[in-house]
């Protein structure tokens, strides 16, 4: 698979981030013309992976997200959201929907839902106390 | 982003722009203050202006169900688009029977 473009970002884990995350990914694969709904599923996705990152993630402290992304041809698009903070410890209880360890600030459970619904694959990678590797793909316009 | 409106024991709150987790907390802030003070009998969250939305407007609508029923009232939730239905499709949220 031939690599297209290519992205890096980081950004300290602060809830206004939360927008400029979504608002950036959205600018990388501008070029690619997506519909209005491929548009906002990706934006949706990545802002449930960096909502997590700053929400669970970096719970009582602070740190820095780290997204990456890459266009690869025929417009497929791999976005990589990363945390380095408090990990998963069962990923695939995390991913139930409606699962959640924070009720009481009223999340839904639904985050992990939402991304696979909206992209085409979704890989976590998670180990506590080291932090978790959201990859999210997403094929832009017909594959031809 | 909220507006409100108040009138005949109806609380209205038409919410605007694009709602995650950030601004979500500063919207309950704004529509809790005003649901506590004047105790409507119903509360509309109306989603018309909302561009965008992720699962954090879930969170905001069972939490406000949920404040609703402490204070004695109801809460309905309008005009969203239907990508937002989408959303809100997954949360289980039609059995509260909110959704207009
Ligand atoms: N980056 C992360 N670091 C640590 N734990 C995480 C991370 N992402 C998710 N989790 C765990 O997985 C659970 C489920 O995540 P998911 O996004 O599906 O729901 P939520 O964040 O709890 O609620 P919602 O996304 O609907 O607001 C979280 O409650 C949390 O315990
Ligand atoms: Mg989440």
């Amino acid at each position: 698979m031939k690599i297209l473009n290519e992205m890096k970002l980081s950004f300290p884990s602060k809830s206004c981030n939360e927008a400029f995350a979504r608002s950036a990914v959205s600018a990388f694969i501008m070029h690619l013309d997506p519909t209005v709904n491929e548009l906002s599923d990706l934006k949706t996705a990545v802002s449930e992976a960096v909502t997590n990152c700053i929400v669970h993630g970096y719970r009582r402290q602070s740190g820095t997200v780290y997204i990456s992304g890459r266009i690869t041809e025929g417009g497929r698009v791999t976005v990589k959201i990363r945390d380095k903070g408090c990990g998963i410890a069962d990923v695939a209880q995390a991913m139930q929907p409606l699962f959640t360890t924070a009720p009481e600030e009223e999340r839904a459970g639904l985050g992990f839902a939402v991304m696979q619904s909206f992209c085409d694959k979704v890989r976590v990678k998670s180990a506590a106390g080291k932090g978790t590797t959201v990859t999210l793909e997403k094929q832009i316009g017909g594959d031809d | 982003m909220v507006e409100t409106k108040y009138n005949n024991n109806v609380l209205t709150a038409y919410l605007s722009g694009e709602i995650d987790h950030d601004s979500a907390a500063q919207i309950r802030v704004r529509v809790d203050g005003m649901a506590q003070e004047l105790k409507p009998r119903l509360l509309c969250l109306d989603f018309g202006g909302v561009s965008f939305m992720d699962s954090s407007g879930v969170g905001l609508v069972m939490g406000r169900f949920r404040q609703m029923k402490l204070l004695g009232g109801r809460l309905r939730v309008q005009n969203y688009s239907d990508s937002l239905y989408r959303i809100f499709a997954m949360s289980g949220l039609e059995g509260l029977g909110v959704l207009q």
